[in-house]
């Protein structure tokens, strides 16, 4: 049994560092992710915006939840992954981890702009304020900077692997950091800001509030996926375009 | 037709609502837009490229 | 035959410390730059916001530790770069010894000129600006435990720009988040000193920051060196 799974393992090794079979298995996928994240996403929104009660202290601006906590959900997960993949990629040499964490930096990016906008918009009507320096969005930031320092690195090294493997070190460094940072923002923020008003409490979330936020939630994760995935084949076309099957692939495409 | 209105409205949290989702929106579009104009602007330079080494070859 | 004599790590790590140190001598400006920059930095504060004694006694801790850090990754540039642009950093590399003490060392040197003098003149910046007799011990010993940190994590930055030609800006970026929590235990501590609190925990915070930096980022370090250089 365990040499059964052994053998998986090394199957799956060997079929991951080769870029042909990641970008097949992943061009099947796509179709799927695309029909499922649009269906989840938009169930969630149409419910949340439309169906969804009133809150009753937050009154309709809470309807952010379903866009503002996917948002840092993807934004704190991408960096894991970042830093999952430079591990990867550091010690197993795989080409993919390579790519993956390059790709999944703007990404990440990204969706961590949505979540500080959204909380910050969020957080006019609730707070009174554009900006409240409050824990969670303060922590939020700084991922921000982290992501946006990751790429600077990246796209100041010009020699392809040497900006992978930095990369893969900055991410496992800032990874290793993000425990210690929220932290001490939060113990920062109860030294200033004695009453912090929650902004999610899920667990008091009433169900007709909730299923749309659990929806929201896993559509964007598809959704992610979906993004990563179709930056991850661009990169394999691109590094690997004097080989015969991309230059087939790009044949057909003519 | 009030009634939509009024939804749009949402007691006067409709500009922060929907700013939001709009912003969110635009976001989310430019990252899937993006990878694929790469896509094309790759396909697009092989397709240069292979023009290029028909005209050596034929030389 | 005769036997060639591969040094021990011991004398290896000497003969590094005092050549770094000579070169610092010789280099006064890498030491003084910092310093001077750690100095008018400060003073710009109450240039550009206010002299009051109560406003400044406030923004004292923030402030001294903001143009520390800001400092500390001035200098954090010239860490490496010599090395790097005479080839010794390669030769570094090439070195039987376990590169993560040497680089251990190296950063410990690098404190040592740097770091060191910061503190040495904190307390004099600390009268300038009103910082009550409470708080001043706590304020020099946070920046005794932090400042080897802020040396270390920086010298991650350097490991991993050494080779970019525009590195000082960058390494600055990816840098400044790592500081924040260094800035943040380092500040509070010195705020609830000066109003009578008890600041174990914060000092044991810094303490396990500092013995979690020094066993992790001579490896980040080196590691980053190697992909710098190769």
């Amino acid at each position: 049994m365990m040499l059964k799974i052994w053998n998986w393992l090394k199957n799956f090794y060997h079929k991951m560092g080769s870029p042909k079979w990641f970008y097949d298995i992943s061009g099947r996928w796509l179709p799927w992710l695309t029909a499922v994240s649009v269906l989840l996403i938009g169930v969630a929104v149409v419910w949340g915006l439309v169906f969804a009660p009133e809150d009753f202290r937050q009154g309709n601006s809470y309807r952010i939840i379903f866009i503002h906590v996917p948002a840092a959900f993807l934004a704190q997960f991408g960096y894991i992954l970042m830093a999952v993949a430079g591990i990867v990629s550091l010690v197993w040499k795989m080409k993919m981890a390579d790519v993956a964490l390059k790709c999944t930096a703007p990404i990440g990016a990204s969706f961590c702009f949505i979540a500080l906008v959204t909380g910050a918009i969020w957080g006019k009507p609730t707070w009174g304020a554009w900006w409240v320096w409050d824990a969670r969005l303060t922590s939020m930031l700084i991922l921000l900077f982290l992501y946006l320092g990751v790429i600077a690195l990246q796209s100041a090294i010009e020699n392809r692997i040497t900006a992978a493997k930095a990369g893969a070190i900055l991410s496992i460094v800032g990874v290793i950091n993000i425990p210690i940072i929220k932290y001490s923002v939060e113990w920062w923020n109860t030294l200033h800001q004695p009453a912090t008003l929650k902004i999610t409490e899920k667990s008091t979330m009433a169900p007709e509030m909730l299923i749309p936020l659990l929806l929201s939630v896993f559509g964007f994760y598809c959704l992610f996926t979906l993004m990563l995935l179709m930056r991850m084949r661009n990169d394999i076309l691109e590094n690997e375009r004097r080989t015969r099957w991309v230059r087939n692939i790009l044949m057909e495409q003519t | 037709m009030n009634e939509f209105i009024n939804w749009l409205y949402m007691d006067g949290h409709g500009p922060y609502v929907w700013s939001a989702y709009g912003i969110s929106a635009v976001v989310v579009l430019f990252n899937v837009v993006s990878p694929l104009l790469k896509r094309k602007e790759l396909v697009n330079q092989f397709d240069r490229q292979l023009r290029r080494e028909k005209t050596q070859s034929s030389l | 035959m005769p036997e060639t004599k591969t040094a021990s790590l011991g004398s290896v790590l000497v003969g590094m410390c005092r050549r770094d140190l000579a070169m610092a001598f010789r280099r006064r400006s890498e030491v003084f730059n910092p310093l001077l920059f750690f100095v008018i930095v400060v003073t710009l504060f109450p240039l550009g916001v206010s002299p009051e004694r109560e406003f400044l006694s406030q923004i004292a801790p923030g402030v001294l530790w903001v143009a520390a850090l800001l400092a500390t990754l001035l200098s954090m540039d010239t860490l490496f770069r010599s090395d790097f642009d005479d080839g010794s950093l390669e030769q570094l590399l090439l070195s039987p010894q376990p590169l993560f003490l040497l680089v251990l060392a190296k950063v410990l040197v690098h404190w040592l000129i740097t770091g060191l003098p910061l503190i040495l003149i904190t307390p004099l910046l600390a009268l300038m600006l009103f910082v009550p007799d409470e708080s001043m011990e706590i304020l020099v010993l946070t920046l005794v435990l932090g400042t080897p940190l802020l040396s270390l994590i920086g010298a991650i930055g350097a490991g991993l720009t050494v080779g970019l030609r525009k590195g000082g800006l960058l390494l600055s970026l990816l840098i400044l988040p790592l500081y924040i929590p260094v800035l943040i235990f380092g500040t509070t501590a010195v705020q609830a000193a000066a109003q009578g609190f008890s600041v174990v925990g914060h000092m044991s915070m810094l303490g396990a920051m500092l013995a979690l930096g020094a066993t992790l980022a001579p490896f980040a370090i080196a590691a980053a060196l190697r992909i710098s250089v190769s």
